[in-house]
């Protein structure tokens, strides 16, 4: 029983951790078509930032849930500004370009941070199942990626924001015909999603540590969630967070992490293949 | 004598080094109802969207309602009164009926769109049943008719209407005739029709200009349009 509940534990808090590491990516990709391959170094990004904010007296949770998202949704801002908006509608180019700036990324943090891994102490500590100690800062990045998946939904659902936003992704020209002003619309969004990304990057970084190159481990997983789950970036996102963070997790137990690693992708594969528009191309259409 | 609401003064425009518009000059006063005929690639599409801003003018202005607008943004040009239905009827086709026409009335207060929504929903009875639908899966003619309804939603002062007629249905096309008649003289409101349907602009509008190679050609009394001979040498059968 014991056993079983660990299990369960840990499968709640890969799925956040997966869910938490796509949403950044399931805005800026699943809603603006960028294929922004920069999305793990705004993740880097966040956990520094949530790091030397914390060294430098700022609280904790302070410095993860509102310095490390606000910080790169700064950035964003300026991406977005000095480089995205030329190349909304060309993907190709879009990946290119953010291909361009990870390595730019990179290179700035290696050269001011050092290529080292930096880290800060996990805000809470552990609990016990049975003769099993289990981490609780888990089910807090479970719980933050419930609401802001819940926050979210709500959001592109219920308000005249969300809605203005499901348009102009869905029609650009057609919503600036009706007075909406698309770039303002994209500019926003843009930041959202690095924010998101930031805010990832800085609860990640007490239980991961912070390297400059540590993006390249988030970027594939997120790719491969977001388009597992299609269309519906929240409802989507969450179910394939889900079912493949549930996938890997239960790999992981019988096997080893390299093939629950490899369970996860063979997942994807198989669930492309039968949905080649992704979970929600097929089921939940229309959710946003 | 009605005031100018639109005039467009040696208006040129075109696709990169393409030119499509060679010098538009028009004047659409408040409340009349202005109708455009010719033949495919003519440029009355391009008219439309130069107007609206979606293509930018390389020579010539635009101006609406007093203002100078050639190089506003389309959404400001929406903001300060111009209606878009485009050709093809661009709907958003993930969101219901009734969140395209709540896009509609996007840059209204909350009260206000509600109240313009409802207006609109009276006024076009046909959307009623199928507000919860989403804009993809409609016919083409409940389509054409939510572009309609969405671009009044914004309250528009004069509408451009891109070939409403295309792909639609006849039954269809004669209740979106006796709409436009009815929404013309109840809102006061002026329109500019491109068309290749003569009968439908023939009894909408009130003044038919021909548009040959990017310049407007001539006037052509709507009553003639009639005249099977006249028809046949303004478009082809």
């Amino acid at each position: 029983m014991d056993y079983f509940l660990v299990v369960l534990f840990q499968i709640v808090g890969t799925v956040g951790n997966l869910a938490l590491i796509s949403v950044g990516l399931a805005v800026i990709f699943g809603m603006m078509r960028v294929i922004n391959l920069a999305h793990g170094e705004f993740i880097m990004l966040g956990g520094f930032a949530a790091i030397f904010s914390t060294q430098a007296g700022i609280n904790i949770w302070i410095a993860m849930l509102v310095v490390a998202p606000l910080s790169v949704a700064l950035l964003g801002v300026v991406v977005e500004r000095l480089i995205m908006r030329r190349l909304y509608g060309r993907m190709v180019d879009t990946m290119l370009a953010s291909w361009g700036l990870s390595l730019l990324l990179i290179g700035l943090a290696t050269t001011f941070f050092g290529n080292r891994v930096v880290g800060i102490a996990a805000p809470v500590g552990s609990f016990r199942v049975g003769g099993y100690s289990l981490g609780a800062y888990d089910f807090v990045l479970t719980g933050v990626a419930a609401v802001v998946f819940a926050g979210g939904y709500l959001l592109l659902r219920m308000t005249r924001a969300g809605l203005i936003a499901r348009a102009t992704m869905q029609n650009r020209e057609m919503a600036s015909s009706l007075g909406i002003e698309p770039s303002r619309v994209y500019a926003v969004t843009f930041a959202i999603g690095a924010g998101l990304s930031g805010l990832a990057g800085g609860l990640l970084a007490p239980i991961s540590g912070v390297l400059p190159t540590m993006g390249v481990a988030y970027v594939a997983k997120a790719f491969i969630t977001v388009i597992t789950g299609g269309a519906s970036v929240v409802t989507g996102t969450a179910l394939s967070a889900a079912l493949l963070g549930s996938i890997n997790t239960i790999s992981t137990f019988l096997t080893t992490p390299v093939v629950g690693d490899v369970a996860l992708l063979l997942a994807a594969t198989i669930f492309l293949r039968l949905l080649p528009t992704g979970i929600t191309g097929r089921i939940f259409k229309g959710a946003p | 004598m009605p005031h100018e609401l639109l005039s467009t003064r040696s208006l040129r425009s075109g696709y990169g080094r393409i030119p499509v518009l060679f010098g538009i000059d028009l004047t659409i006063a408040a409340g009349e109802f202005v109708g455009v005929l010719g033949h495919n690639g003519m440029g009355k599409s391009t008219f439309l969207r130069t107007v609206m801003g979606h293509i930018p003018a390389t020579e010539g202005t635009v101006s609406f309602a007093g203002q100078d607008i050639t190089r506003a943004s389309p959404a400001a040009r929406a903001r300060a009164g111009l209606g878009y239905v485009p050709q093809g009827r661009q709907i958003f086709p993930a969101l219901s009926v009734i969140d395209n026409l709540r896009v509609g009335a996007a840059h209204k207060t909350s009260a206000e769109a509600q109240a313009v929504i409802e207006q609109v929903i009276e006024e076009l009875p046909r959307l009623k049943p199928i507000l919860t639908r989403a804009g993809g899966v409609l016919s083409g003619g409940e389509q054409q008719i939510l572009a309609l309804a969405r671009c009044l939603c914004s309250e528009p002062k004069l509408i451009l209407l891109d070939e409403p007629t295309e792909g639609i249905q006849p039954s269809i096309i004669e209740e979106m005739k006796d709409t436009l008649k009815a929404l013309a003289v109840k809102r006061g409101l002026s329109i500019l029709l491109v068309e290749q349907n003569l009968e439908f602009i023939s009894d909408l509008a009130t003044r038919v200009l021909t548009i040959k190679r990017g310049q407007l050609s001539g006037e052509i009394d709507p009553r003639k349009l009639h005249d099977a001979d006249l028809a046949g040498d303004i478009l082809p059968a």
